[in-house]
């Protein structure tokens, strides 16, 4: 196919055609963004949360009133829990994952430090790891006899804690490339605390720190009673029934109280992501809604073209054109001004990277999303074109002979 | 003359049904997605009480230690208990509130409701004035009940519904956290948006449906809930005492005057506490009005505004292929152009008439933008988010949607009729 005649046809049409090109640029630009946006909540929603989501449940109980007696209630309340027929583990915990509320400390690796290494969460309660079952890599689970009672150890920095469990993630950031057990952290100058065991993943309850900073989490030896929730493993089959039986166990041990939460893990991940799926499905509405716009654009402005050329079309074929060279004319013709769009729309879409990287702390948009948005606009362009085309190669040679 | 020029237009519009319909479609959608996120960022942007927030002031002191200190940081969002009670006491301004946010547990007489939670807040009494609430039955407390840390209670209308189906309840109690409180006041409809006085317990959401005086609400060991931020080590068993910003301190300055005095209050404040050794780092202050303090906590959600570029990127998206249709229209009616220039048209009025053309594109494009933003805005509404109850188009954005649309089309005709208009007659005439 030559090209030549086309770019001289193109020429004098000069507005036509650099209006094409313009939109097509645009619709580049944003849907190689948008597309990467969509990637960026889809990996969000994906994150690792480190725990055995399917098999757990969240039920949370609220006292009302000064109840002086929840030490020895609490206890009788995970005993009457763990008796209910596949329940594997209770723990009583004072956050879960995807609850978007947490308990952060700052970091510290010396006592003499100044400003903060990072912000991490801090779950506590008694068997944490092995109810919400997170995996440990290295090192190993509390002893027994490290708890220590949550109402001592805020009084008193001295009787706080000593030994921490923290993830692979938060391991690999204060000390890379190094083991973290025996090392300590601090969350306070008073408050040394030595790594006795690394698991796998632990995601906090919030990301408000950014996706970075989702599996800095600390897990410590604290033991309380009131506040928090408890969880529950289960089966994935009997979670519903294990849910109704706690509320009817807790119940039972007493009434004078508010249930605040009774759902499944999986329950709360939904409801937690729920805004990036919402933003998701919008994104990919908009990429639908130009992608329209733009190739019923083209349809138009390529009808137009085609109704104009009627008579040279003609000439062409009384020459001795052909249907397909007719059919490739206007092919080519939609290709080459696609390709002047995606070309400009790159640079575009880089500029409304730069822009987004500086407004809401995106990373710096993949090489990887340039061609798809190059594939999707070639693609709705000769779609788009086929139809004019198609009608142009129709034009009889007879037309030529006419005058209009 | 109008009237013909709109008889042609129409007559031109009518002639090719498929490419007007591509071009009102396309400035429909366009109009329809901007107007959609320009309204839920219009009213998540809006003023939470016009007219008085102009006078109400956050003041924000930096009590902490050095550690962590950078020069021109900004000062904590929140005051401590001892600061806050500090500021309060001096009465310095018209009027002062000294506040935090909590959850009360709510026992209800009848036997057949369960006990339920409510966001509870907790204040001192000018905050009612202050923020000018409107009382349906009863009054706000008065300073004498926060001094005397009375068992009081003001609820909002929807609980003074659900337990006492609406009736003026002044006089009766509440039950909250096994202590009974005496309601003596029951508000109107209100619902500042954002929920300005305490943006830590979401920003958009419900207002608190039950108010207590902040010292009833420490001697009962009242549940906090909110931002606490601490520093430096020690118990934290004690918040009267703690290391911790955890309540918010409003004011009202009614002149530039005012405001300008109370500034320099808190640095001579600041300074004084740093002579006592209560504070280390050196005075900072700020003192910002309810929108400064708004726009300062970036209170609009990101999503809504890179939705509201996503939405302008489409509109451009659409123009420029209306510019590109429109001139496709114009230049095909050369013919019909050319021989009305050379029956003695002016140029002037070739342009005008294809001006009101797009005019008509861009009326009925309005139309289906303001439909498709009606639905729009229906889907947000549907959405799980805190806000989502306040997008509703109000009079300013709907005069605002046909400013667009309109604008935007005529915008897009301008190109293509002038280039219409400059059609040579006699090239015209000599190609027919």
């Amino acid at each position: 196919m030559d090209i030549l005649p086309i770019l001289a046809t193109l020429r004098r049409h000069k507005i036509t055609a650099s209006l094409i090109v313009l939109e097509i640029a645009l619709t580049c630009a944003i849907v190689c963004n948008a597309v990467f946006l969509i990637s960026q909540r889809l990996q969000r929603m994906d994150l690792p949360s480190g725990v055995a989501q399917h098999e757990l449940v969240q039920v949370q109980v609220v006292d009302i009133g000064d109840r002086p007696d929840a030490k020895a209630r609490g206890e009788e309340e995970l005993a009457a829990l763990r008796a209910i027929p596949g329940v594997k583990a209770v723990a009583r915990i004072n956050q879960l994952p995807f609850t978007d509320s947490s308990w952060n400390n700052s970091i510290f690796l010396s006592a003499t430090q100044t400003q903060p290494t990072l912000n991490a969460t801090m779950y506590f309660g008694v068997d944490v790891l092995k109810t919400l079952g997170t995996r440990l890599v290295a090192g190993r689970d509390f002893d027994p006899s490290e708890y220590v009672e949550y109402r001592d150890a805020i009084r008193d920095p001295k009787l706080a804690p000593h030994v921490v469990v923290i993830t692979r993630a938060l391991a690999q950031k204060l000390w890379p490339g190094e083991s973290a057990l025996g090392k300590t952290i601090y969350f306070d100058p008073q408050t040394p605390l030595r790594v006795i065991g690394v698991v796998a993943g632990l995601i906090r309850p919030s990301l408000a720190e950014g996706e970075h900073a989702a599996q800095w989490s600390t897990v410590v030896p604290l033991r309380f009673s009131g506040g928090g929730s408890y969880a529950l493993r289960t089966d994935p089959g009997q979670r519903e029934r294990v849910i109704a039986a706690a509320v009817t166990t807790l119940k039972k041990l007493d009434t004078k109280r508010i249930f605040r939460q009774q759902r499944t893990l999986d329950d709360a991940r939904a409801k937690f992501f729920q805004g990036d799926r919402a933003m998701t499905g919008l994104l990919v509405g908009v990429i639908v809604a130009l992608l329209l716009v733009t190739s019923l654009g083209i349809v138009g402005l390529a009808s137009f073209w085609v109704a104009q050329r009627r008579r040279t079309i003609g000439v062409r074929r009384a020459l001795g054109a052909t249907r397909a060279n007719i059919l490739h004319y206007f092919q080519t013709e939609n290709f080459l001004l696609a390709t002047i769009g995606i070309v400009l729309g790159m640079a575009l879409a880089y500029g409304i990277n730069l822009l987004l990287m500086r407004h809401y702390e995106l990373p710096r948009l993949p090489w990887m999303y340039f061609p798809i948005g190059a594939v999707a606009l070639w693609l709705i362009g000769q779609v788009a074109v086929l139809g004019p085309a198609l009608r142009a190669a129709a034009v009889p040679p007879v037309v030529a002979t006419r005058t209009v | 003359m109008f009237a013909y020029y709109i008889d042609l237009a129409l007559r031109s519009l009518k002639r090719n049904k498929v490419l007007t319909a591509l071009m009102v479609v396309a400035v429909a959608l366009g109009i329809g997605a901007s107007m959609t996120t320009l309204t839920v960022l219009h009213v998540l942007s809006g003023d939470p009480l016009p007219g008085r927030s102009a006078h109400l002031y956050y003041p924000q002191i930096d009590p902490r230690d050095m550690n962590g200190y950078q020069p021109g940081g900004e000062p904590p969002g929140q005051v401590s208990w001892t600061d806050g009670m500090n500021l309060l006491r001096a009465k310095r301004a018209h009027r002062q509130a000294l506040m935090t946010g909590g959850q009360v547990p709510v026992q209800p007489t009848q036997a057949n409701l369960d006990p339920f939670y409510v966001d509870a807040r907790y204040t001192t009494a000018d905050f009612f004035p202050m923020f000018d609430t409107p009382f349906e039955y009863g009054r706000p407390w008065t300073a004498a009940e926060d001094e005397a840390a009375a068992r009081v209670a003001v609820i909002s209308s929807s609980l003074n519904n659900k337990l006492f189906g609406g009736k003026d309840s002044v006089g009766q109690t509440v039950r909250a956290d096994d202590v009974d409180l005496r309601i003596i006041g029951v508000l109107g409809d209100w619902r500042p948006s954002p929920h300005f006085y305490d943006l830590y317990l979401g920003q958009y959401g419900e207002n608190e449906d039950v108010f207590v005086p902040l010292s009833t609400s420490q001697e009962l060991k009242y549940a906090h809930s909110g931002s606490v931020d601490c520093w430096g080590a020690g118990g934290q068993d004690n918040m009267k005492t703690a290391p911790c910003t955890w309540l918010q301190f409003w004011v009202q300055l009614d002149t530039p005057a005012d405001a300008a005095a109370y500034k320099s209050f808190l640095t001579h404040y600041s300074q004084e506490q740093k002579a006592l050794g209560r504070f280390e780092r050196p005075p900072t202050v700020r003192l910002r009005n309810v929108m400064q303090w708004l726009d300062y906590s970036h209170v609009v959600p990101g999503d809504v505004r890179l939705q509201t570029w996503l939405a302008f990127g489409f509109l451009l998206v659409c123009l420029v292929n209306t510019v590109g249709l429109m001139l496709a229209k114009f230049l095909r009616r050369g013919g019909e152009i050319g021989v009305r220039r050379a029956l003695g048209a002016a140029r002037r009025a070739v342009f005008e008439q294809l001006l009101i053309e797009a005019g008509i594109v861009g009326v009925a494009g309005a139309i289906g933008g303001l439909l498709l933003a009606q639905l729009g805005l229906w889907l947000v509404r549907q959405q799980p988010v805190d806000y989502a109850r306040l997008a509703h188009l109000d009079p300013l954005m709907l005069v605002v949607t046909f400013a667009v649309a309109i604008g935007a089309t005529l915008l897009a005709g301008l190109l293509p009729a002038w280039r219409a208009c400059r059609i040579s007659p006699a090239l015209q005439l000599k190609a027919h």
